[in-house]
């Protein structure tokens, strides 16, 4: 009994002294921090996607309490709404960005890219374009291994078996950026967000002449120009055999959709151009 | 006999569809196609324009720098165009397309096929007549050779070794030339010791090849200095580190450290007649021997062909692509890349086209690595491609970097060894190009 009651005696005073050495260390090194930043960090998504710049939301919250003016930072998960939560409870100017959606430009479609060769190798993007430039004679479109798909923390992009081709559920898309920077190829562009998920952009991004574009797709961009006629907002712009629309600058005004040769220009949400305008344009 | 000491591989060598073909000259093509980019190092500069004529062995483009290597024109007409044109990976590159008329050489070059064995130039003058001819390595990484032979200021070169391994499965083409043009090649060595000022070359020839190495032992005797070494077969021992290892007994140092570093250049055997060629003939680089080679392939050839040339002529010439699934290779199945368009020209790198069934191409489902190991013995840099290709997946670019990912020397023992069939290579190889991107990126804010 007595070398019970010894042992139980012994390891509480072991625990102790230990406790109060822990305790008075624990003092002694305790390292300040702005209680704030626990607060923002609570008020951010917590998706951790890295989308901001910072790595994962604290390092951010971090940021936000520290710098003085947060003009440049921005949580594009949280948006607008999070944003100004966080910049009231700091008392800072909230940082302001138009919202953004993950665009694939590519419509390079089974359909339209016929495949000239198969790959048998690795499931990965990066390492397919590793070795050379894909399945179909464009070197420049969507390979749909589905690399962007991995990087995406929201589920909202996804490779449609139709198509072979990356899709964007705009929904659920928060424009983090992670996609844009897995996708080998560059196809995905970060473009501003109209309501209701309206758009117009040029779905190609291939840079070879007009002749060798066509005849590796169907759907692609041969850089003709007629888009840039029409375009009254100086929105488009023709840089190596291709067409680009400046999102912030275009207007949805659907023109260059009706006078695109290969519909290589996409639109999403918006209802084609009545047809008994085209005649007016043209007596003009 | 000797082999180099950590890791390899024995693949089955396959030598045996293309070896007892003697060398046969492949027809002149109608048009070619040349890459300005056909060594490593900066693309040469173009000095031809749309409508010039040329003759073969004329200068179409010239070296941008040290690090890089002139080209000469394959055959004889017109320019049609200077452009960018896919390669065999369907990448854009520029390339001088020529159109051709006739076989008319350009001037002062002698095409007879009598042996010179004399040489009075001096180390400077054999340099420059072989960076002129735009010799480049031709084993398959295309180092130009006067860069490797120009010695940096306060190194010594001990020793010369001329690689005759030819350890890659399939190829055949280094082989034949062996046989074929041994005085050439042992001419062609004493020069390339002359130009590095070494007493001893070694030439080091794989046991699977006993009558390359007999022949070669018997013509060696009329020369000084130059000892044949048979060497045990193992791959990758057609390695510039994996050959001096096994050669000299000498490690060369993780880079930025170079074979020089230890006293030895090393030179593949077709450069070496190439060489040859550049120095006693005055005849820059615009043919080399391809290996058009397969289980498939009707009838499988070693082809002297000018550069240029598309690789679709040449496996025409051999019986065409078989029915079916077939997997083209620019080189051999271990270190080859695939190619996805055939009308992409010969360049001085290739050595062979190996044309696999999709049958005999198909790579097993890979499963989850169980840390056999059998990868990190079989890396022969001393590596864990293991834990790289983990790295690699999840993007650890820099722990990729503190495991030496540089050293790779992207042989692929580690995938052809693995029991769980993980395509180790490939996100090996992925990581080492990201790491060297970001190397050159912190390099060049310096």
């Amino acid at each position: 009994m007595n070398t019970l009651i010894f042992t139980v005696v012994t390891l509480c005073v072991v625990g102790v002294v230990a406790a109060l050495i822990l305790y008075f260390v624990a003092q002694k090194f305790k390292v300040e921090e702005d209680p704030r930043i626990d607060d923002v960090e609570k008020m951010l998504p917590g998706a951790n996607c890295g989308g901001c710049g910072y790595p994962g939301c604290r390092g951010l919250a971090c940021a936000l309490v520290e710098q003085e003016d947060i003009s440049s930072l921005y949580c594009s998960v949280g948006g607008a709404d999070c944003m100004k939560a966080v910049a009231d409870y700091l008392g800072k100017a909230a940082p302001v960005k138009e919202p953004q959606v993950a665009t694939v430009r590519c419509g390079g479609t089974c359909e339209k890219r016929p495949r000239t060769t198969t790959y048998a190798g690795t499931h990965s993007c990066a390492i397919a374009h590793s070795l050379y430039t894909g399945e179909t004679n464009c070197a420049y479109g969507c390979l749909g291994y589905g690399d962007c798909v991995e990087a995406c923390a929201f589920d909202a992009i996804h490779i449609n078996p139709e198509t072979g081709l990356a899709e964007v559920d705009a929904d659920k898309c928060t424009a983090c950026g992670a996609c844009v920077a897995a996708c080998p190829k560059g196809i995905i562009e970060l473009r501003k967000r109209w309501p209701k998920n309206r758009a117009i952009y040029v779905s190609c991004v291939s840079k070879d002449k007009g002749p060798a574009t066509m005849k590796a797709c169907k759907a692609g961009c041969i850089g003709c120009g007629k888009c840039l006629k029409v375009c009254e907002f100086g929105a488009i712009t023709i840089e190596n055999n291709l067409a680009f629309i400046d999102s912030t600058k275009c207007r949805l005004c659907r023109k260059c959709v009706a006078e695109c040769p290969t519909g290589a220009i996409k639109m999403i949400g918006l209802a084609p151009l009545p047809p008994k305008e085209k005649p007016t344009t043209e007596t003009k | 006999m000797k082999t180099f000491p950590i890791g390899g591989v024995h693949p089955s060598d396959n030598k045996k569809w293309s070896k007892a073909k003697a060398i046969e000259t492949m027809e002149l093509p109608d048009v070619v196609m040349i890459p300005l980019a056909q060594h490593i190092g900066a693309p040469a500069t173009a000095v031809v324009a749309k409508g010039d004529t040329v003759k073969v062995g004329e200068k179409i483009a010239e070296a941008t720098g040290f690090m890089s290597a002139n080209i000469h024109a394959p055959i004889s007409g017109t320019v049609t165009a200077v452009d960018m044109q896919p390669n065999g990976q369907g990448l854009r590159q520029m390339m001088i397309t020529i159109k051709r008329e006739g076989d008319e050489w350009a001037e002062g070059i002698d095409l007879s096929t009598d042996l010179v064995k004399e040489c009075n130039l001096s180390s400077a003058e054999i340099i420059a007549r072989i960076k002129e001819a735009g010799i480049v390595g031709m084993g398959g990484a295309t180092f130009p050779t006067h860069v490797k032979l120009s010695i940096p200021e306060g190194k010594r070169a001990e020793i010369l070794i001329i690689n005759g391994v030819e350890c890659e499965p399939y190829l055949t083409s280094d082989y034949r030339t062996m046989l074929e043009r041994g005085e050439e090649l042992l001419v062609g060595t004493s020069i390339l010791m002359k130009a590095v000022s070494v007493e001893k070359a070694v030439i080091g020839v794989e046991n699977n090849k006993p009558d390359a190495i007999k022949h070669l032992k018997e013509l060696a005797k009329g020369y000084n200095g130059i000892e044949v070494k048979a060497l045990k077969t193992m791959y990758p021992q057609g390695g510039e580190k994996q050959l001096i290892a096994a050669v000299t007994g000498r490690e060369v140092p993780a880079p930025p450290a170079l074979p020089i570093d230890v006293g030895a250049v090393v030179c593949n055997a077709s450069t070496a007649v190439a060489v040859y060629e550049a120095v006693q003939k005055n005849k820059p680089l615009v043919q080399r021997v391809v290996t058009v080679t397969g289980k498939s392939i009707k009838d499988t050839k070693n082809l002297l062909t000018r550069f240029g040339t598309p690789v679709s002529a040449l496996i025409e010439k051999c019986g065409g692509l078989p029915e079916g699934d077939n997997r083209v290779l620019n080189g051999g199945p271990m270190m080859g890349r695939p190619m996805s368009n055939l009308q992409s020209p010969v360049m001085k790198g290739c050595s062979g086209i190996t044309v696999l069934s999709g049958a005999e191409a198909l790579r097993g489902e890979p499963s989850a690595c169980i840390k056999c190991a059998k990868c990190v013995e079989a890396c022969p840099m001393g590596l864990e491609p293991y834990l790289l290709a983990k790295q690699a997946k999840k993007k650890a670019w820099e722990a990729m970097e503190k495991n030496d990912i540089v050293s790779c020397i992207e042989c692929g023992c580690c995938q052809f060894t693995c029991p769980a069939n993980i395509a180790l290579l490939d996100y090996v190889r992925l990581g080492k190009q990201t790491v060297m991107g970001i190397i050159r990126a912190r390099n060049a804010k310096k």
